[in-house]
Formats: structure tokens, C-alpha cells, sequence
């Protein structure tokens, strides 16, 4: 498989501290892909490694073909937005993007298509420094797409964005994906990425808990929807007849409850849910990354490339 | 190269912009005014005396100044990016680390050298303009020494406080260190010597000694480039009385003058090369 970025056995250890523990995976060429985890997971270690920027202490890193440490040249072909971006406030959008196209050896003048693209056209000539976080964000994105870079990294690129701006953001991944570039965005919400990437790593205290496609990791996890019923009226006999077909159900505070339904039996459990007349609403959860998170993190050790 | 010169621009214009060029020009020019008019109040008199004594008590005066200003303008350099958050993102980019510390060293000596010459300069150009003196030759060769030395003693203390900053990871720990930086070269540096003088007696392996002993630090090597070819006068008595027996040649002191930039400068570069961010 042709893969943007590769690693064998990956680690990096500060002192005692292993801040990545013998990761291997891979990253395909023009692929969007989450890299999942808390904070403290190992992503920005991670992105670091990949930027060249810390030098691996074990295993290997290809990197669009290169080992990036010591490799400065390479980063041209990378695109990088870091968490919580922040910019010489002094200097105004259109003169910041200049500066970095300079220092990318890129075109200069693609600056203003880059500026009207992120839609900061009309605020390209007030200093940054009076800008508000949503549109500093998207400074970042545009600066990490100068010279429309093979391999783009977002590190967090939704946080401070409003629901506009974030749906703006994954349209441009969207439009790079297209363009055959790959994107590696870096995130703990899951439910918010899962619907614009192709497949996710998932980290965990430095180590690999699973990578693979969306439908891989969702098949590896296997994990139980969770329907929230609103009662019509006294909950305790809807309770009763759950337990009787064998679902749990457990009261939540709003009044609400919640159960547990195998994936097998998903559609069944909800036909018969629907039809029920003691149900007066309901909802259906995907599994969020913190259920897939204490569900792989109970099972034994790491999986490497499920099938 | 390039890149150098991407980031040098950009700092030097930042330098412009946030008034530090012109800040320093005034100081210097101000500075300079003060001591021709008022430089020898001391002996009874208010008034413009000459070059030679002016030049020779501003000496005095920028041994402090100049160190202090190199370092404030340039211990941020590094670390304040790290500070802002700015150092990933620009080291995210394809340029070499000893490229960003050049670039940031030359943009800073190129501000500073700027303002020397300007706020220097300037304060000559008033002198001339209301003493209707005639300007000898060796009053122009003073002063272009003069101005040249300060650039390069600036210069030596910008490569300084990139260490300092390469070194550090927090920017009040940066200036701290520059602090200590310029107390011990400007103060301590020659206290020490006197004390090591005065306790030996004066042997005479040390007397030999003494002069190069001067030569390890910038401070006083500036001073001996300008004060050697002015001679006494101006409080700076203590020093040309002790080197008094000796001629510097000027090329050794300029060569000192030199590497006291190259060597804090490829310094910091190493260090930041090899620095995991």
C-alpha cells in the first residue's frame, strides 16, 4: 500500500517517560484520517515526529518517503495547523501570509485566492492581533495550505470555531481529499470527525489501540447502541417488560431511560420499541470515542491493522 | 539564504515598527548631546569642549548603555516565540533552525546598527551644525571608529542574548539571565580583575598578562579601540592607566571585537540545533 506516512515500532521516550511506545501504522496516500486520543494520548508527539521537529528514540518513520528528523526540506511538502494557533499580532493577515509563503518558498501570489478561500478576505489588512480566535483559526488553516502541500496536518482544528465555520473547515478537507491530498486532523471528539474522515488512529498512553477504516474500527469494537426512551407515563412497568426481553434498562436523571442494545439486535429491539405504546420518544447514541475507548482499553493488548 | 533574509527583514521591520530603532536613536543621540554640552561640568565649564573628549566619555557611557540595549532588543528572540506559542508553527515551516537563529541575529544587529548610526550620526551632525567647527580628519576617523566599534560591541550582545534565549524556555528566566549577563561583563568582569591585581601585588607574569585578560571581555574591548587613540581624560583614567605600557595593535582588537560575535553566535546556533522542540 502506498502510504503518506509510516511507521515501524515507533517510540519517543523523555527520560523515563514514554511519551510513544512501539507504534506501528500507516497513513494512505490521499486519505482523510483522524488521530484519536486524550489528552496526553501521544498525538502531539506524534505530529512533532512526523514534523521532524523531536527525533524518534526507537523504531522507524517514513514520512511522504523520508526520515523527516534533520530533514528540513521535507516539511515544503507539509502543511501544518498547530492547536490554538496563535501569530505575530503585529502584522496584518495578508503581510503574515506573505512572510510564510516566503519562508515556503511558495508562490506569493496565492496568498489573497488562500485568503478568500478561508474567507478572511475582508479582514485581510487589520493586524491579527485584533482578530477573534475563529478567525485566527482559519489564518492557520490557510497558512498550513501554502503551497498546496501533499500531506496537510490539523492539530485541533475545530476548537474555538462556531458550527459555521467548523462545517467550512471540513468542506476545505472535503476539497482536499478530492484534490488527492492527505490530511491527518488530530482530535478527542470523535462524533464531530466521524462523518469526514475515511479511517482513525486511535492512541492511548503512547500506545496504538486501533487503526483501520471507520467500518474496520466499528466491527473491531462492536459496540452496543444505546437507545434513551423518554417514558409516557410511570416508568416501572416499561422497565419490567425490558428486563423480560433481556435489556437493561437504567434511569437517567432527566427522566429518561437508557438501554443497551446489541448491534445484532439493533433493528429488532427498535421495531419493537417504536410499536411500543408505553414509549413516548426516543433517541439512538453512536458510540462515542470515550465508549470505544474503555471498550479497547479493556481488551488485551494493542491490535495492529485489524483485517 | 534566502530564508535569512525573509526573517531578518521581518524582524528588523518589526524593530522599526514597535519604535525600538527610534527609542534607541534618541537614547544614543541624546546621550551623545548630553555629554558634549555637559561632559565636563565637572571642571566649571557648560559647553561643547571637543570630539576627542566627548567621544571619550560617551565611551564610557555606551560600555553601559550599548550591552544593555543589544540584550533587551534580541532575549526574546527565541523564546518569545516559544512563549507565544509562534515557535512550532515557524519550525513547522522548511527552514533550518541555525537559519532562524541567523536571520533573527542579523535583523536585530541590522536595527540596532541602524540606530546607532542614526542617533550617533544625528548628535554629530547637530554638533557641527552649532559649533561651526571645522571637522579634522582625525576628528572623522574618531568618530567612524567610533560608530563602527558600538555597531560591532551592539552586535556582540544581540549574539549574547541569543543564547540566552536559545538556552532558556521562559521568557522572565531569559531576561533574568541577560541581567546577570551584563552586570558580570560590564561590572563584574572588571572588578575582578582589579581585585586579582590588587591582591597579587602586581607580579610581573600577571602585568604581561593583564592586557590580554582585558581582551575577554567585549565591554572593555570596545573601550580599548576607542580610548588607546584618544588617550586619558574622562573618567576613563583607570583603564588606559593600567594598559598605559601597552599598544593593542588595532587589528587584534577588532579581531577580538569579531569574535565576540562569532562565538556566542555559532553557539547558539549548535545549541539550538540541536535542541528537540
Amino acid at each position: 500500500m502506498n502510504d503518506a506516512i509510516r511507521f515501524e515500532a515507533l517510540g519517543k521516550r523523555y527520560g523515563d517517560f514514554a511519551a510513544l511506545d512501539g507504534v506501528s501504522a500507516g497513513v494512505p496516500q490521499g486519505q482523510v484520517v483522524g488521530l484519536l486520543g486524550h489528552n496526553g494520548a501521544g498525538k502531539s508527539t506524534l505530529i512533532k515526529l512526523i514534523l521532524g521537529l523531536i527525533r524518534p528514540s526507537s523504531g522507524q518513520l517514513r514520512v511522504l518517503g523520508h526520515a523527516p528528523w534533520g530533514a528540513p526540506a521535507l516539511r515544503a511538502r507539509i502543511g501544518y495547523l498547530p492547536e490554538n494557533a496563535t501569530f505575530y499580532a503585529n502584522l496584518s493577515g495578508r503581510e503574515l501570509l506573505h512572510y510564510f509563503a516566503r519562508l515556503k518558498r511558495a508562490d506569493p501570489r496565492q496568498v489573497d485566492a488562500l485568503l478568500e478561500r478561508v474567507g478572511l478576505a475582508h479582514a485581510a489588512e487589520r493586524r491579527v492581533g485584533t482578530w477573534s480566535k475563529g478567525m485566527r483559526q482559519r489564518l492557520g488553516l490557510a497558512q498550513a495550505l501554502l503551497g498546496a502541500p501533499e500531506l496537510v496536518l490539523l492539530d485541533e482544528p475545530t476548537t474555538g470555531l462556531d458550527p459555521q465555520a467548523t462545517r467550512e473547515l471540513y468542506r476545505i478537507v472535503g476539497e482536499l481529499r478530492a484534490g488527492g491530498h492527505t490530511v491527518l486532523i488530530c482530535s478527542h471528539l470523535l462524533a464531530e470527525l466521524e462523518p469526514h474522515i475515511d479511517g482513525a488512529l486511535i492512541l492511548r498512553q503512547g500506545r496504538l489501540l486501533a487503526a483501520g477504516s471507520l467500518a474496520e474500527l466499528d466491527a473491531l469494537a462492536a459496540l452496543p447502541a444505546r437507545v434513551l426512551l423518554k417514558p409516557r407515563d410511570e416508568a416501572g412497568a416499561l422497565i419490567a417488560r425490558l428486563g423480560l426481553r433481556g435489556l437493561a434498562a437504567t434511569p437517567r436523571p432527566d427522566g429518561r431511560l437508557a438501554v443497551e442494545v446489541a448491534r445484532a439486535e439493533k433493528l429488532d429491539a427498535l421495531r419493537e420499541l417504536l410499536a411500543d405504546p408505553a414509549v413516548a420518544d426516543l433517541d439512538v447514541r453512536a458510540p462515542t470515542l470515550a465508549q470505544l475507548y474503555d471498550h479497547l482499553g479493556n481488551r488485551a493488548p494493542a491490535v495492529e491493522e485489524p483485517a | 539564504m534566502n530564508t535569512i533574509l525573509s526573517i531578518a527583514w521581518k524582524e528588523f521591520r518589526d524593530d522599526f515598527r514597535s519604535r525600538w530603532t527610534i527609542a534607541i536613536s534618541v537614547v544614543f543621540a541624546l546621550l551623545a548631546l548630553g555629554i558634549a554640552w555637559f561632559g565636563s561640568a565637572a571642571a566649571g565649564r557648560v559647553g561643547f569642549t571637543s570630539f576627542d573628549a566627548t567621544l571619550a566619555s560617551l565611551t564610557t557611557l555606551g560600555a553601559f548603555v550599548i550591552p544593555l540595549i543589544g540584550l533587551l532588543i534580541a532575549y526574546d528572540a527565541i523564546v518569545g516565540e516559544r512563549n507565544d506559542g509562534t515557535l512550532l508553527l515557524l519550525l513547522s515551516y522548511p527552514l533550518g533552525r541555525g537559519q532562524l537563529v541567523a536571520g533573527k541575529f542579523l535583523g536585530h544587529c541590522s536595527a540596532l546598527g541602524v540606530a546607532t548610526l542614526a542617533g550617533f550620526g544625528g548628535a554629530v551632525a547637530v554638533m557641527l551644525a552649532m559649533q561651526h567647527d571645522n571637522l579634522t580628519g582625525a576628528d572623522l576617523w574618531n568618530i567612524a571608529r567610533f560608530i563602527a566599534s558600538a555597531a560591532l560591541l551592539g552586535a556582540s550582545f544581540v549574539a549574547i542574548a541569543c543564547l540566552v534565549s536559545v538556552g532558556t524556555t521562559d521568557k522572565s528566566r531569559a531576561a533574568g539571565l541577560a541581567l546577570i549577563g551584563w552586570l558580570a561583563s560590564v561590572v563584574l568582569f572588571d572588578l575582578a580583575l582589579l581585585a586579582l591585581l590588587v591582591v597579587s601585588g602586581g607580579n610581573p607574569l600577571e602585568r604581561t598578562l593583564y592586557p590580554y585578560l582585558l581582551l575577554l571581555n567585549p565591554v572593555d574591548t570596545f573601550r580599548l579601540v576607542n580610548l588607546s587613540a584618544l588617550g586619558d581624560g574622562a573618567g576613563n583614567d583607570l583603564l588606559t592607566g593600567m594598559t598605559a605600557g601597552y599598544a593593542y595593535p588595532m587589528a587584534l582588537l577588532v579581531g577580538m571585537q569579531l569574535a565576540w560575535i562569532a562565538l556566542p553566535f555559532g553557539w547558539a546556533m549548535l545549541a539550538f540545533r540541536r535542541k528537540e522542540i
